[in-house]
């Protein structure tokens, strides 16, 4: 009996333990994170581009827009594309096509971002002959897709069917009862993945290496290379410089601020609607 | 609005012509899904599939040598750093996640679970770029003093060679971080399909919280466990920023975790976007093509397991 | 309404659409002078954007050849193969520079390397920092006894072509086995991304040593070792010593060649030229004019600011060369710089 407790007693407790050891690194780098990063921040490194080699100063305003303007991008063909993708599996996925593309979506959703990387380059930087924001974006599109289709699927069949009837009894044709009704309705939730999926965009680097690669200057052009915060981090993180290993820190700061506030936003979001 | 012109036409005729459109736009975006797969496959083999012919997969997968200069491409050190890195995380994260899981379905108030499911979530979230800055500064100074020759002390061979901090030690931990959320949070899904009963039975019948638990709910989950440890591998063998910076990048084969080696996707990162010649290109591509495949029919896999597991026990604990 | 499109568009354009953007990559080695040569000619020319991304030389030849960048940049001459793949392109030597051996003991303040002993580091046969043969070159030196690792480039890299150049003219061992390129099949060490990575792992690692340009070495206070040259002297990497191993050198019309291990008692024997790749008929226009432009400025006013960042400039009688050649480079079939002297 006594064995039989205390083994009870000692697998509870080494669960308890697993708790505390998944939180070391995230504290650990949560405090890291802040600490080392507040210290770079300044107004120039909000408003500045980035300084030549070996010189301090300069900011990373133009990797912070840069991020933002590929991240548009990758929402203005991704978004769309998910979310009716999503609509589809919805309302006319129960057939052998719309498990395939259900099956697809799922697997899609598990390809490393770096074989996308791959094949943007392939498709948009090497037809049009130049390291894109474009290419970025759409490659960034491509990840996007699978996760948003899957999950606007689940949220459109939260929609009550009697919702959907009623208002096609009314004579309301199907597809404004689609956008009307349903949508409208799913609204909330697809706003939520729509976030996080944002979130999840914002921090991925691999893609970016060889698509809009990098830019010490602003750029709006969605044809010429464009800065993001995270090839910018991974550049300070890997040179010799202390003042760019600062400002690594920094930018890890924003780009984690930058993330968590989408995350965040999205997950009120979802809460304020169920409740 | 339109209801005079009902008279002429027929609602159903009337409704037919946007509600056919609608249903075009919808299957075509639909459709996309497939279109973006097939796109990614066919430049995949396009680019890639040259270079496997030209040298086989077989040999290509099994040669040990990446020397550019003289175009010779073998996959293997890749492939070794890979799933020596991957298993590292494994080893770490699994029984990490599979306690926390358990602690937090089991054992904790249900109130815990809320609170602790958002750092867990908030880990999930944090970019690549930002693990490989934290591995670079702070896990790989502690690797090499004191980790590395504390574990050096065992004698064994998995554990000799020089504290560098670089390599699959460092790379395996930073996964292993990296994939802990994951396999945590698929676990408390699979965990929580547990019917209760099962669990009341064997509490019912004198056994202990973990007896039950051992006897009545591992069983049950084990087959979603399984499939959580296989997305968790999956996301592992494509994880390609916080690697590299922490892997060390040398395509060699060594038995030390002290070693630095290479991965996957990490070569990718690094020689695509200066491969000089179809050759190296299309081995780049092979390369993307051989993590794609393996990526691919892990996630089916554990897909399959994870819901098998949702729908009872009955075909899987058998 | 109107107005308020008008003033938009006014602004817009003076915001964006005067801008030229040029954008270049390549090399790491030159990256510290370029990136102060493009942010410097921007302060002269406002409505030039040089965008310049040091992705490695191996990056800048296939990004020049696939034509996805306006110039690429390599210290490493492009090869045969490599220059029919890319027809009509033109090696412009912009500065010289030396390819340094940095080491992180924090007990050895010099060191000096012979070039057995280099090899036998790089080859894997030389494993430890009290090892003999270094005893032998640095008589006074007090080694730990710790291992070395060594750090070598991950990615492609000219600096990379520079050092083997230099190893398998002086090793037999190492011509046979790694052999000389811009990415060779390195026996042992760690890879690092760019000069700046190498840089920054030495740094970052006790017992460390690997091989980069000067002006990283100067900018991050790491002391470079002494090198026997071809002549048997020991001689340390300055713009002299670097100078003095271009000034025999024979150069020829395409401008590609290797100065490494060259004779004379001061010359720096990993000593390298570093080349921008343009093509001989530039097909944009504005783009074309502009970076022809900026390279007349580059050998001209630009080697001015060589000398602070540790480069060499180049040798008058090869500026002049080089003039002649960046007169002969047409923009749509036109020269632009016919008329300067």
């Amino acid at each position: 009996m006594s064995l039989r407790r205390f083994t009870n007693g000692f697998m509870t407790a080494l669960c308890a333990l697993a708790l505390l050891v998944a939180l070391v690194p995230l504290v650990s780098l949560l405090w890291l994170v802040v600490s080392h990063g507040v210290k770079g921040l300044s107004l120039d490194f909000f408003t500045a581009i980035p300084a030549p080699v070996g010189e301090t100063g300069g900011g990373v305003a133009n990797a912070i827009a840069g991020t933002l303007y590929i991240v548009g991008i990758a929402c203005a063909f991704g978004v769309p594309l998910g979310v009716g993708a999503g609509v589809y599996l919805a309302e006319r996925g129960d057939s052998p096509l719309g498990d395939a593309i259900r099956f697809t979506a799922e697997v899609l959703s598990g390809v490393p971002s770096i074989v996308v990387g791959i094949v943007a380059y392939a498709l948009v930087v090497l037809p049009m002959r130049r390291f894109s924001a474009l290419a970025g974006g759409a490659a960034l599109a491509v990840l996007m897709v699978p996760t948003l289709a899957r999950s606007t699927e689940e949220l459109v069949r939260l929609v009550p069917r009697s919702l959907r009837e009623a208002s096609l009894a009314l004579g309301v044709p199907e597809w404004r009862t689609s956008l009307r009704v349903v949508l409208r309705t799913a609204l909330g939730g697809i706003m939520t993945a729509i976030l996080l999926a944002v979130a999840r965009a914002a921090g991925e680097t691999a893609p970016l290496l060889f698509t809009s690669l990098n830019n010490q200057y602003w750029n709006w052009r969605v044809d010429q290379p464009t800065a993001s915060l995270t090839v910018q981090i991974f550049n300070y993180a890997v040179s010799p410089y202390q003042d760019w290993h600062d400002k690594a820190w920094s930018a890890a700061l924003v780009l984690l601020l930058l993330v968590g506030t989408l995350s965040l936003a999205g997950r009120l979001l979802s809460r304020s609607r169920v409740r | 609005m339109t209801r005079p012109r009902a008279v002429e036409q027929t609602p159903a005729a009337r409704a037919n012509l946007p509600d056919r459109a609608w249903a075009a736009v919808l299957t075509v975006l639909g459709l996309a899904v497939l279109a973006v797969a097939a796109m990614i496959i066919a430049e995949l083999l396009r680019v890639g599939g040259p270079a496997l012919k030209h040298t086989g997969l077989i040999a290509f997968v099994g040669n040990s040598v990446w020397d550019v200069t003289r175009d010779v491409y073998g996959a293997l050190p890749f492939i070794y750093g890979t799933l020596v890195t991957s298993g590292v995380a494994l080893v770490l994260a699994l029984p990490v996640s599979i306690g926390l899981a358990l602690f937090l379905t089991e054992m904790a108030p249900a109130r815990m679970r809320s609170i602790v499911s958002f750092p867990i979530a908030l880990l999930a979230g944090i970019p690549s770029v930002v693990y490989g800055l934290w591995g670079l500064f702070v896990l790989v100074p502690i690797l090499r003093n004191p980790i590395e020759p504390l574990l050096a002390r065992t004698h064994l061979p998995i554990f000799t060679g020089a504290p560098i901090g670089l390599g699959y030690l460092a790379a395996g931990v930073v996964m292993a971080i990296m994939i802990l959320p994951t396999i945590t949070s698929i676990a408390i899904e699979v965990l929580q399909t547990v019917p209760g009963a099962l669990r009341e039975a064997a509490l019912a019948l004198g056994a202990t919280r973990w007896e039950a638990i051992r006897i009545a709910v591992l069983p049950y989950a084990r087959a979603g466990i399984v499939g959580a440890t296989m997305l968790g591998l999956g996301r592992a063998l494509g994880e390609t920023m916080a690697v590299t910076m922490v892997i060390g990048n040398s395509p060699t084969i060594r038995a030390s975790l002290f070693a630095p080696g290479y991965s996957l996707p990490a070569v990718i990162a690094n020689e695509f976007a200066e491969a000089s010649g179809d050759m190296q290109t299309g081995a780049l591509a092979a390369l993307g093509l051989l993590l794609f495949a393996v990526t691919v029919l892990l996630n089916i896999a554990a897909r399959v397991l994870v819901r098998m597991s949702r729908r009872g026990p009955a075909r899987v604990a058998a | 309404m109107k107005k308020i499109i008008l003033i938009a568009t006014l602004l817009s354009s003076a915001a964006f659409a005067d801008k030229l953007l040029i954008n270049g990559a390549g090399a790491t080695f030159p990256f510290p002078i370029y990136s102060k040569w493009f942010s410097e000619y921007n302060k002269l020319h406002p409505d030039v954007q040089i965008n310049y991304q040091s992705i490695g030389s191996g990056g800048g030849i296939k990004q020049i050849t696939e034509k996805t960048v306006d110039f690429g940049a390599s210290d490493a001459p492009m090869s045969a193969e490599e220059m029919g793949r890319a027809a009509g392109i033109q090696h412009i030597p912009t500065v010289m520079g030396a390819v340094v051996v940095v080491y992180n003991v924090s007990s050895i303040s010099e060191l000096r390397l012979s070039p057995e002993t280099l090899a036998g580091i790089f080859l894997g046969k030389i494993t430890r920092w009290n090892d003999p043969t270094l005893a032998k070159d640095n008589p006074k030196a007090k080694f730990p006894d710790a291992a070395i690792t060594v750090v070598h480039r991950s990615d492609g890299s000219g600096t990379t072509s520079v050092f083997t150049d230099y190893l398998a003219k002086v090793s037999p061992e190492w011509k046979a086995g790694p052999g000389q390129g811009k990415s060779v099949n390195w026996p042992t060490g760690l890879g690092g991304k760019g000069n700046e990575g190498v840089t920054g792992t030495v740094k970052q690692t006790d017992g460390g040593i690997g091989y980069v340009e000067l002006a990283y070495a100067n900018q991050n206070k790491l002391t470079p070792a002494e090198l026997k040259n071809h002549d048997g002297a020991w001689v340390k990497a300055s713009l002299e010593s670097v100078s003095a191993a271009a000034g025999k050198a024979e150069i020829p019309d395409d401008y590609r060649v290797s100065i490494t291990d060259a004779p004379g008692k001061d010359a720096y024997p990993i000593s390298g030229f570093t080349w921008l790749l343009v093509y001989k008929d530039q097909p944009d226009a504005q783009k074309g004019d502009a970076l022809v432009r900026f390279l007349w400025w580059a050998i001209h006013d630009g080697q001015k600011m060589a000398a602070a960042l540790d480069y060499a400039p180049l040798p008058a009688p090869l500026v002049r060369k080089v003039e002649a050649t960046l007169k002969s480079i047409t923009v749509q079939g036109k020269a632009v710089l016919a008329e300067r002297k």
